[in-house]
């Protein structure tokens, strides 16, 4: 399933004197099976460009294509569009409602209107595939759980939806960084394991730049720039103007590189610097 | 949900947003006191200038104030009808058992301008005052009742309080309402039963954010050590200026030909 965006553009409260315009003339392709990553500052228009993807605005101008229809036309239906892209928002656990974890869940499912045998199927899945034992925490109350555990029953009432696109706005916002690297595997597995395609929103490039497969960047409601991480982190002095920064190692390496050493600045994680550190120096060593 | 307009402030830098917000208030219930002394229509002449005048000034689009008038239609409306049926006199139309008379019509005419003219003028008083200064000015109002039991610090903080987190729970009304329809929640459809069944993914989510809002604030208050209004000082004091004595003057010529109306 491929989403097109075409110069989308959205204005919040068009005509009174708190108009302002939220993104200008974005223009997105994402592929089946595509790992991305969505990053910007605070108030780059990323939230905004996402609540798109599945109907949530209407673009003020500019359309959405999915599967080659525009998705406010007459014969598509958003709730199947809802269905297909799922989209979980910034600080998810406070949309919990329901008396028990179970319930919680299943309540997109239901929605579906599917029967209650493929419901309760589908919860006990989709609590696992976050994490969570579903013999645990089924008759829990969400509130009774810690704010990790709370963020993933929330993932796991999306998934149970059986998306084809995942959205996730900011998944780690507020965690600890050990909470922040445990999501962030999760979601590298699951895109794994269920063949999603798959759109990360991020202000924090240390976070997603080393899992995602292609890197989106937003700044002031426009798209600055796409493609490869590893390419866009070149221009590192324009990133940082945006006040968006890159992952430190490959600061690092740029920088070794500018003082004249012979080192490749295409690096995003501390093994692969390590690596090609230590390759330099044992090619010296041998020179 | 963002759209909501009631008791919205537009920021602005005119006379009339400069005004004390003491000013304005007394103003404004002086501006309703006269329209009820009045018993003539050209009596309105007199509030209608000053009212026209104030909007002039304060250089809010025309539009708001009609915009204010939209969800009082249906009273305004109510009003002149029930009038033009109930008065009796000189018979105009007959519709069955029921007569539309001449003074039914004038008093349903002068009962709606009565209302229309309260509401665009109290609309002025919000549109031009920020919540925080009309509560600052409420406060000031009155503090002169403490003595008699009147708790004006503490009323007008709650009303900060709350006129402050209003924007705020709207935004989260929509994010949750997002949320839940990106869950396949339908907040539109069915009849009265279902939608009041709808609404619980809504509440419920909306009634703890609430709370915890309430408890963060709370305690940040305490760690700042508020307490009450005895003996506290404010960053802004507010001050009278001749700008605000220039306009009670002006308000008291036009208050004056309005009342020597009832003699005409």
């Amino acid at each position: 399933m491929s989403i097109d965006v075409r110069k989308l553009t959205h204005i919040y409260m068009p005509n009174t004197p708190f108009e302002s315009v939220a993104i200008k003339d974005i223009d997105w392709t994402i592929n089946d099976g595509e790992f991305w990553g969505l990053i910007g500052h605070t108030g780059s228009g990323k939230s905004t460009l996402i609540q798109h993807l599945n109907g949530l605005l209407k673009p003020t101008s500019g359309e959405i294509i999915i599967d080659g229809k525009n998705i406010h036309g007459k014969d598509v239906s958003l709730k199947s569009i809802r269905q297909k892209v799922g989209l979980v928002f910034q600080y998810p656990e406070h949309q919990l409602f329901e008396e028990t974890v179970a319930q919680d869940v299943a309540f997109g499912p239901k929605n579906m209107g599917l029967a209650e045998e493929e419901v309760s199927k589908r919860v006990k899945e989709a609590l696992e595939l976050v994490g969570l034992s579903y013999e645990e925490v089924k008759d829990k109350s969400p509130f009774e759980l810690s704010g990790g555990q709370m963020r993933r029953v929330a993932i796991a009432g999306v998934l149970a939806m059986k998306p084809e696109v995942l959205v996730l706005d900011e998944p780690t916002a507020g965690l600890d960084p050990r909470g922040r690297d445990e999501i962030l595997q999760e979601i590298v597995d699951l895109k794994q394991k269920q063949n999603l395609t798959v759109i990360l929103v991020s202000h924090s490039m240390e976070d997603i730049a080393k899992i995602v497969d292609k890197l989106a960047v937003m700044y002031k409601g426009r798209m600055v720039c796409q493609g490869n991480p590893r390419e866009i982190f070149q221009d590192y002095e324009s990133l940082v103007e945006m006040g968006l920064g890159i992952p430190q190692v490959t600061e690092l390496m740029i920088k070794l590189k500018g003082r004249g050493k012979d080192v490749s600045s295409d690096i995003l994680t501390v093994e692969e610097a390590r690596e090609e550190i230590l390759k330099k120096i044992r090619g010296k060593g041998l020179a | 949900m963002r759209e909501i307009t009631i008791g919205q402030y537009i920021p602005g830098n005119s006379i009339v947003h400069r005004l004390d917000p003491r000013t304005k208030i007394i103003l404004t219930l002086a501006y309703m006191i006269l329209l009820f002394a009045l018993n003539n229509f050209y009596g309105y002449i007199f509030p209608a200038a000053f009212l026209i005048l104030a909007t002039l000034l304060s250089r809010i689009p025309v539009r708001y104030l009609v915009k204010g008038l939209k969800p009082l239609v249906l009273i305004i409306a109510l009003t002149f009808v029930l009038n033009s049926f109930m008065v009796k006199g000189r018979v105009i139309y007959e519709l069955g058992p029921l007569d539309i008379t001449y003074e039914g019509l004038s008093q349903g005419a002068f009962m709606a301008i009565r209302l229309i003219l309260l509401i665009t003028g109290t609309s002025i008083l919000t549109l031009t005052t920020s919540p925080i200064a009309l509560t600052d000015g409420i406060e000031r109002l009155l503090s002169p009742f403490r003595k008699i039991g009147v708790p004006a610090h503490e009323l007008a903080m709650m009303m900060t309080i709350a006129l402050r987190f209003i924007p705020t729970l709207l935004e989260e009304t929509d994010k949750i309402m997002k949320a839940q329809m990106a869950r396949g929640a339908d907040f539109e459809s069915g009849n009265l039963i279902n939608r009041a069944k709808n609404m619980v993914p809504l509440l419920v989510p909306l009634f703890i954010s609430a709370f915890r809002r309430a408890d963060d604030l709370a305690m940040a208050m305490e760690a700042r050590c508020y307490r009450g209004g005895e003996n506290r000082t404010r960053l802004k004091e507010l001050k009278m200026t001749s700008l605000d004595i220039a306009t009670y003057a002006v308000f008291v010529l036009f208050a004056i030909g309005g009342i020597a109306s009832r003699f005409m």
